[in-house]
């Protein structure tokens, strides 16, 4: 490896990660953090095989899931034929078929896909996306049907080092030292000519035509890649859950990367991590806090489209411009000040949502139930109260916002112009 | 922003907190859907069994003084999230689960379950079946650990054919159903049953669509119409079944259709008057069935949940026969229990549920029912307050619906 | 028979896709929420006529639907434009997430009982013993009553001209004294209440719930890729096509097979190919034709620009 693409500092950070990834399990004995743990893991690689195409490249995707369900199939099903005769070697090895199955299917459908940029693009995609999640249901002898394809990960007699992959911990380690491995990949690709390439077809198409190069080919060739990266990812989930079905395949995959990817950040390498650790704690953890959750999964959308386009990668390396600019400090006691109100208004919004719910959806204790427990509490709904006490709450956190978010705010211009000012 | 994180950790490490505690009860995981598409279906069913569980074992003193108790897990309707959901569970200290909705997400629990006892002995967990009607899951993939208290396709179908093959008026049968298994299995049972029954029927034609893809159901009853069919057998359920019937209605189809869903939740205001005398179901109960007890429990049921109808008997019946079974073994550890719901010979308010051991598939009486004009006589409940209710055509016996097993269990 | 149900179907999807071209042709936005926009016009009509009937709903539901779409325009979108076309189109999409979930929370997740009007109820004519209801030919009248506004609108008026002059020069037409945001406003709007028309008359012809945003989400992307990007004629056309050919492949049962014999290719028998039938693929044929036309015609039957 060379050091101009791993300096010393990058190498810490990384090296940094892996550690904390080999150490979370430790402090968290419960199996199911480390479930977590392992999609988390399979997302951060099926989000950065995402950003491939649509941050560096420029390519927006609706039929991503595509790839990853095929690895997925494909390695679920290599898993089958090794069978007995296997060993946790093979099996460790197993993710990297998924890859090349999702690379085939990048060559195949790369070709007839990437022959326009734009919108073009992303409704062939979207139309290849549907082809292929409706042709899942009717050819169950690939595909399994409706009750999907299962498989055993602990296969053969023998052990490799100690290890057979049953307990869901080994899973995780397998897991992290494959997604470290293509973590390390992609952003190496970043490096080469290729990535610069991609980026520059993004950017401006036309010029990197006149400077020589086929910008068809390289997308085709970003295509193909990104195709192996979430080849692996599918391959991946195929080992940690046993089973693969048919709704990997289909468009709310597509849907659920394409979020996590934006939400983090398609400007930055480490963008799409972010979001897919973020999102995936989102839907598992909240989900199974609330109901609701598929309502402030979309807000906390809406309110990121429009207030950090730029995901929270942009957020944070604005940050640490204000840090290297010694400005943060600055800056800190205002976050401060707003955090208090923000928290009092989100308070407010989430209590009327989980009033409203446990009212009108049924959610909550029950449908026509006359209270619900929020966090231990209960509130009884036919009642003023508690309803007052959610309006009220808002309406003082909208308030408090709004007034000392308007001081933050000018302080934030200031700093932000500094900022500026300092870099021209 | 970065508050909103923190917040979520907290909560996030707060429900990890709470769920070790409070063993006082028997606890059941109940792994199905409660958000996304199909969460009515699952907000019910787990209403159905919190009311269940209160009526019928805590108020007539519990599992050895221990009060049981439901609590949801959302799978989303996706096989993976349910293996996710079972982990939390196990890690809750829950060591029963149910599942109803969905073949995939009944293959995956049954999966990890097996793997999971398998790799942990000592920490047993059991899976009761409450709706998953694949065949399969006490056939060639029946584990030791798994109870299925619904009839499957198969035993349905078996149903079915009979009452055809005793209605002479039926000639020319036309097969439609959902593009995936339980449309492919409805379609092959019925074909290969009523070849078997009656030879002199015709099977007049037989179409598969995607599932929920279709929005008109016109040409396909156009196609019906010309076969000349007087007869649709169907496995479709949800919007597919009720557009099915519109259309037919709307085109004027003089057939009747037999299907397995028509009851299900929401299904009968969908269909409002267009299913009227024309589709058929069967169920192991219905609202103008005539029993001792469940329909005075249905009423107090719908009226304590306005917008859901009570339809799953057979919530009721597994939740006394686990009970049973529970204070039977005298144990609430799952390998007792399960040797104890074997064989178990339960009296419920339609007759007897028998538990068979060689497949753990729950042997019952079922009904099948035609949608009627609510009457005040046969027809004295209506259904979803559409005006129209199930009237009883045919009782079909614990014994005529049963069918040898291809089940080879292995047994801890 | 077939040819009368394809037409019937096309021209639902036709209104469907209308608001969907117009909004794309107009602004170069791909609304992903526009299926949101069709389900809240049902559901706002099934509230109206509860309250008051079916007629006033199907004139005031379409316009509450075009006021929320114009305010989503207003506040939402016009900031999202900005940040560039993707950040448009997520924000449509997060959008239908939202859309779906607060009609849960209103109306529940079962269908509600919205029903056709009692004078719409009944068979209009029957033709080979098939009967083919009043209600069918309302929509049909509906939809082809929309091409025509629709057409006469643009070309025809003076609002028209400007919606259209606004398109290829804004910067000309804000000189002349035009307000152009407030022009993008009213089109989106205007495309959300045509949603919202198709609602008003879909929700009772099929079944008024909570997926049903979902269930025709992607297929009107269909149309208007096929149609041409941007194109209302392509859209018309191409919702007919999409129509017919769906309704015919159902109406034939013909095997794969079949058709790989008709041009000499025999599959080998037995494989799963070779036994899926034309009516089994009927719902993904629209899929087919246009990843098809992508590749083959990217600019649509009759569209004028590419992308």
């Amino acid at each position: 490896m060379n050091s101009a693409i791993f300096p010393r500092g990058r190498l810490l950070l990384w090296g940094g990660c892996l550690a904390a990834a080999i150490a979370l399990p430790l402090l968290f004995k419960s199996g199911f953090v480390v479930s977590l743990l392992c999609q988390m893991g399979i997302m951060v690689v099926f989000a950065l095989s995402y950003n491939m195409l649509l941050g560096q490249t420029g390519l927006l995707s609706f039929g991503h899931a595509v790839y990853y369900g095929l690895g997925a199939f494909v390695t679920m099903h290599a898993l089958n034929i090794v069978g007995k005769d296997g060993g946790p070697l093979t099996t460790a090895l197993l993710p990297l078929v998924g890859g090349l199955a999702g690379m085939l299917a990048g060559v195949l459908l790369g070709y007839v896909t990437t022959k326009k940029a734009g919108t073009t693009f992303a409704m062939i995609s979207l139309g290849i996306g549907e082809l292929v999640a409706a042709s899942a249901l009717m050819f169950p002898g690939f595909f399994g049907g409706e009750g999907g394809v299962s498989g055993n990960r602990v296969v053969g007699k023998e052990n490799l080092l100690g290890l057979t992959w049953g307990p869901q911990v080994e899973m995780y380690g397998l897991i992290v030292a494959w997604a470290f491995l293509a973590t390390v990949a992609m952003f190496a690709l970043t490096q080469t000519p290729l990535g610069r390439m991609a980026n520059a077809v993004r950017d401006n198409p036309e010029r990197a035509e006149f400077v020589g190069y086929d910008t068809q080919r390289v997308r085709f060739l970003m295509v193909i890649l990104s195709g192996l990266f979430a080849g692996i990812a599918g391959g991946l989930s195929a080992l940690n859950y046993e089973i693969i079905t048919a709704e990997t395949l289909n468009a709310h995959t597509s849907g659920v990367v394409l979020l996590m990817t934006f939400v983090g950040g398609i400007g930055f390498f480490y963008g799409p991590i972010i979001g897919a650790i973020l999102i995936t704690v989102m839907q598992i953890v909240i989900g199974g806090l609330t109901h609701a959750w598929l309502l402030y999964f979309g807000l906390f959308f809406l309110f990121m489209v429009l207030m950090a386009p730029g995901g929270i990668a942009s957020v944070i390396a604005v940050q640490r411009n204000l840090w290297l600019a010694g400005l943060l400090g600055r800056m800190l006691p205002h976050y401060l000040a707003v955090a208090l109100p923000v928290l009092v208004l989100l308070a407010g919004l989430v209590g009327l949502v989980e009033l409203s719910y446990a009212l009108l959806a049924g959610e909550g204790v029950g449908a026509g139930d006359t209270a619900t427990r929020v966090m231990t509490m209960e509130f009884h709904l036919n009642t003023p109260g508690p309803w007052l006490a959610a309006l009220g709450t808002t309406a003082l956190g909208l308030l408090l916002t709004r007034w000392i978010g308007s001081r933050a705010g000018v302080a934030w211009n200031a700093a932000l112009a500094t900022l500026h000012g300092d870099k021209a | 922003m970065k508050s909103k994180f923190v917040q979520s950790l907290a909560l996030a490490t707060s429900a990890l907190l709470i769920g070790g505690s409070a063993f006082a009860q028997v606890k059941i995981a109940y792994i199905d859907p409660l958000s996304g598409p199909f969460a009515n279906v699952g907000d019910a069913g787990l209403k159905g069994f919190k009311e269940a569980a209160e009526i019928l074992v805590n108020q007539k003193g519990g599992i050895m003084g221990q009060k049981l108790e439901f609590v949801g897990f959302d799978n989303k309707g996706s096989p993976q999230e349910t293996q996710l959901q079972l982990k939390a569970a196990i890690d809750q200290g829950f060591r029963f689960v149910t599942l109803g909705n969905g073949s995939g997400a009944a293959h995956s629990l049954i999966d990890a379950v097996n793997k999971w006892n398998a790799r942990n002995p000592d920490k047993t967990v059991l899976f009761f079946n409450y709706a998953a009607v694949d065949p399969t899951l006490t056939g060639e993939k029946c584990s030791f650990w798994h109870f299925r208290f619904d009839a499957n396709t198969e035993m349905k179908m078996e149903a079915i054919s009979n009452f055809m093959e005793k209605d002479k008026n039926i000639k020319k049968v036309f097969i439609i159903g959902q593009d995936y298994a339980h449309g492919h299995q409805v379609a092959k049972y019925t074909k290969e049953m009523l070849t078997k029954k009656r030879p002199d029927i015709k099977i007049v034609g037989e179409d598969l669509h995607p599932i929920g893809r279709v929005k008109d159901f016109a040409p396909y009853i156009a196609k019906i119409k010309a076969s000349g069919a007087d007869t649709v057998m169907t496995g479709n359920w949800g919007n597919d079944l009720s557009l099915l019937i519109k259309a037919a209605k709307d085109a004027g189809l003089k057939a009747r259709f037999f299907t397995y869903y028509a009851g299900g939740l929401g299904t009968p205001q969908a269909m409002g008057a267009a299913g009227e005398n024309m589709v058929l179901q069967l169920t192991e109960w219905h609202m103008n069935v005539p029993t001792k007890s469940t329909e005075q429990f249905a009423l107090d049921f719908n009226k304590k949940y306005p917008g859901i109808w009570f339809y799953y008997l057979r919530v009721n019946n597994m939740v006394q026969m686990v009970a049973k079974a529970m204070n039977t073994a005298k144990s609430t550890d799952p390998k007792a229990v399960a040797l104890a719901l074997e064989d178990l010979r339960f009296p419920v308010d339609t007759g007897e549920v028998w538990m068979r051991k060689s497949d753990h598939q729950a042997m019952q009486p079922l009904y099948i029912s035609i949608f009627s004009k609510k009457d005040g006589k046969a027809v004295k409940h209506d259904s979803e307050g559409t005006g129209y209710g199930w009237k009883t055509l045919a009782t079909v016996s614990q014994r005529d619906s049963q069918l040898p097993t291809s089940c080879i269990m292995e047994r801890p | 028979m077939s040819l009368l149900n394809g037409i019937t179907y096309g021209l639902l999807l036709f209104m469907l896709s209308s608001g969907l071209t117009l909004i794309f042709s107009m602004m170069g936005i791909l609304n992903f929420a526009h299926a949101s926009f069709y389900m809240l016009g049902a559901y706002f009509a099934y509230q109206i006529s509860t309250w008051v009937g079916f007629w006033p709903g199907l004139l005031v539901a379409p316009l509450i639907v075009g006021a929320v779409g114009a305010a989503v325009e207003r506040y939402g979108l016009r900031r999202a434009h900005r940040f560039g076309h993707v950040a448009e189109l997520l924000f449509t999409f997060g959008l239908a997430f939202v859309v779906e979930e607060v009609v849960q929370l209103i109306w529940g997740k079962v269908a509600v009982d919205y029903r056709i009007p009692a004078e719409l109820d009944g068979t209009l004519f029957t033709l080979f013993s098939t009967d083919f209801p009043i209600y069918k030919g309302f929509m049909m009248l509906i939809s082809v009553g929309m091409l025509v506004a629709l057409y006469a609108l643009l070309t025809r008026t003076r609002i028209g001209l400007i919606i259209q002059a606004a398109l290829t020069k804004p910067d000309m037409v804000e000189a002349l004294g035009h307000n152009v945001p407030r022009i993008f406003m009213l089109v989106f709007g205007g495309g959300t209440a045509l949603a919202g028309l198709a609602g008003v008359i879909g929700g009772n012809a099929f079944i008024t719930e909570p997926g049903m945003a979902a269930a025709v989400g992607s297929i009107v992307f269909v149309v208007v890729v096929v149609g041409g990007l941007g194109s209302l004629g392509g859209a018309f056309v191409a919702s007919l096509l999409i129509g017919c050919i769906q309704t015919f492949s159902v109406a034939l049962s013909i095997s794969v097979t079949d058709v790989f014999a008709l041009i000499g290719v025999s599959l080998p028998q037995g494989s799963q190919v070779a036994r899926l039938t034309i009516t089994q693929l009927a719902p993904v044929l629209p899929y087919l034709l246009m990843v098809g036309i992508l590749i083959f015609r990217p600019r649509g039957l009759m569209g004028a620009r590419e992308s």
